[in-house]
């Protein structure tokens, strides 16, 4: 291909409505995602440095703190959230790459 | 026995500084007497792995074949992989440790080493298999001076490569001293010489099929030491917690934060460093182009993601067990002068044996031997995938592209890359000797600090945001890293601790949030200010990357045969 071919090539998807969707889509999903794994993540360093003894508070009769159950939920979190991503974008987001990548032969 | 002054517990008074406890296995130790069944153990893994180099050998003709295992890797053998990368010795001992010796602090790390996958996924990796080859600076290169841009990357993976690989070695030597009565020296050379022969005749494939038998060994031992312990608790958190806040001597204290977390700015600059050094690690970051697509990249994140929580949540369970387990029963530990027993510095070895001890409490001799060998298992494979990165910087990125600027043919890139593996594994083995008795822990650190301030920024900034020019990237992320290097210099660990200054002139442990924050204002700022006609068609030639990292559409096919 000529550098004027791939330039209309190019220009061609980026003005695919199926490519618009998918970057518009994907992009708003990724960062939201990230943006959430973020303030989790910041939201128990703030607690652990800033409110140490709401996280030594016990979780009912026992000796489990507060801190203990929020850090295997952090820990867990990270784990749905990576599930989460790759589910949506093993349907949807490819779906919509076939599709694009079909559209431009 | 001479009492190991083990890191977590030397550091702990030192607040934040303990975070690099989970990277390296530091102070003086004494020798152990020649443990049979972990050397036997032990022999049978390097014979396996030697098979398996020799396979790899046999069938590794390209550069594909050797960079990049001819991208014949599947998303949930990778997964394994990058788990395997990350699981070193001295996180599975590093981290199991600190719980013993702290609890709840010990989680802490975990959580910082964990919470890297998920950024890495949303943001990094598929883009980095849609537009990478073999090294990570494939991509920040991609529309930008292949020149300046790979001597940025190039510079960037040899320095986290170096002070990671020092640490380890280091690390090793220790543990091999204590696990297997061999002397310093030997140990040294015997991981010198085999990560040598690893990734110098197998390549990728020989490195990634190591760091999947051993992630698949370690796995295995810590579940099982993991299920002994909760099934003597009749598998109730409750009751192992109970038992061990009766048994340690700080109590009720172990399920609460401790002096970890002193500093504030201290806490957040390290969480950050954790967080996105790991998506500048080269070594983990090579490993995406060892699977076929974006679909398996992103399938191997979610593989690692799960094993390494998995994995985090057993070190947890270990280190408790370790309290339960070990502290009421003296004959691990080593009384003092005066004869009294301290239950934490105690401990045989030192903190970073309690899994170690844990493995003979709940397994007899024979798992104990097997857990060791493991352990050594673990620091080789780790250290070859360490070394090969280092060599591909070396053979794909500055000599192909900036020394023979791309007209080397592939087998002479792949001679070099092998004879860059032998001489980074003799400077390691040199290194790893001289410093021996130096403290070593902040170099895992100043590894996560660089990486998060030079190699992920400059990654970033080049594959999402179009305005990106060389000049930006280049000088930007030099600052990142320069900036990241002197600050730990000037930090207690370094200035303090190893040169013997009286005060540190950096008043934080780490320095993530400063140097980060300089490379992505000099990235910006900079290109921002570049008016060149290079930087205008940088800018225009987005497009064609933007199009190719989306879709996947163009992108280089590991698979040549």
């Amino acid at each position: 291909m000529t550098s004027s071919e791939t330039q209309r090539m190019n220009e061609r998807i980026l003005g695919n409505p199926k490519f618009r969707e998918l970057v518009k889509t994907r992009s708003g999903f990724a960062w939201t995602l990230a943006a959430v794994m973020l303030a989790i993540y910041l939201g128990f360093i703030f607690l652990v440095a800033f409110a140490q003894p709401l996280m030594a508070m016990k979780i009912g009769a026992g000796v489990t703190s507060l801190g203990i159950v929020l850090g295997l939920v952090v820990i867990v979190s990270a784990f749905l959230l990576t599930g989460i991503y790759v589910h949506r974008a093993n349907g949807r987001f490819d779906e919509l790459t076939r599709e694009l990548q079909k559209e431009i032969g | 026995m001479r009492r190991i002054l083990p890191l977590a517990a030397a550091l702990l008074a030192a607040g934040m500084s303990v975070a690099w406890a989970a990277g390296a296995i530091d102070g003086a130790v004494d020798k152990q007497g020649i443990n049979i069944p972990a050397i036997s153990m032990f022999f049978l893994f390097v014979l396996g792995t030697l098979f398996i180099t020799y396979r790899a050998a046999a069938s590794s003709k390209s550069a594909a074949d050797f960079y990049a295992a001819g991208g014949g890797i599947t998303g949930f053998q990778n997964g394994l992989a990058i788990a395997g990368d990350y699981m070193s010795a001295a996180s599975f001992l590093g981290i199991s440790g600190l719980v013993f010796a702290s609890g709840f602090d010990g989680l802490i790390y975990s959580i910082g080493f964990l919470v890297g996958w998920p950024i890495v996924l949303f943001l990094i990796a598929e883009r980095l298999r849609n537009l990478g080859k073999f090294t990570f600076a494939d991509v920040a290169s991609f529309r930008l001076d292949q020149t300046r841009i790979r001597i940025l990357s190039a510079t960037g993976t040899l320095v986290v490569v170096a002070f990671y690989l020092i640490a380890q070695m280091v690390g090793a030597g220790k543990l091999i001293q204590l696990l297997f009565g061999l002397d310093y020296l030997y140990a040294v050379v015997i991981v010198g010489a085999l990560m040598i022969v690893y990734v110098a005749f197998g390549g990728m494939k020989a490195t990634t099929w190591v760091q999947i038998i051993k992630a698949c060994l370690l796995l295995g031992g810590a579940s099982f030491m993991a299920f002994m312990v909760m099934l003597h608790y009749g598998f109730s958190p409750e009751a192992l917690f109970a038992d061990a806040v009766r048994i340690h001597p700080k109590h009720d204290a172990i399920m609460a934060p401790g002096q970890m977390v002193a500093d504030p700015v201290s806490a957040i600059s390290l969480g950050l460093a954790l967080m996105f050094g790991t998506a500048g690690l080269p070594h983990i970051l090579m490993r995406f182009f060892t699977v076929s697509d974006a679909k398996a990249a992103r399938k191997s994140v979610f593989y690692a993601t799960g094993f390494i929580a998995y994995f985090y949540i057993l070190t947890f369970i270990i280190g408790f067990g370790a309290i339960t387990f070990l502290m009421s029963d003296p004959s691990f530990y080593a009384p003092s002068a005066n004869g009294t027993i301290n239950k934490i510095t105690g401990l045989l070895g030192g903190t970073n044996m309690a899994a170690v001890h844990l493995a003979n409490a709940v397994g007899g001799s024979f798992f104990l031997g097997f857990i060791s060998a493991v352990a050594f298992a673990t620091i080789l494979a780790v250290v070859a995938g360490l070394t090969l990165s280092g060599a591909s910087a070396v053979s794909h990125d500055l000599y192909a592209e900036v020394f023979a600027r791309g007209r080397a043919n592939e087998q002479q890139e792949v001679r070099l890359s092998k004879m860059a593996a032998v001489v980074i594994g003799i400077v390691a083995i040199v290194l790893g000797y001289v410093f021996e008795n130096q403290n070593v822990a902040f170099m895992v650190g100043l590894a996560f600090a660089v990486a998060a301030s030079c190699n992920f920024p400059v990654l970033l900034m080049s594959t999402m945001w179009q305005g990106c020019t060389t000049r930006g990237a280049f000088f930007g992320g030099f600052a990142g890293l320069i900036s990241a290097v002197a600050m730990v210099i000037l930090s207690k660990a370094v200035w303090v601790q190893t040169f013997g200054f009286k005060t540190a002139i950096f008043p934080y442990d780490n320095p993530a949030i400063f140097s980060m924050t300089i490379a992505f204002v000099g990235i910006w700022l900079i290109s921002k200010l570049d008016a060149s006609q290079r930087a205008r068609n940088e800018v225009a030639s987005y497009d064609a990357q933007f199009i190719r990292s989306e879709t996947g559409i163009g992108a280089a096919s590991a698979h040549i045969h």
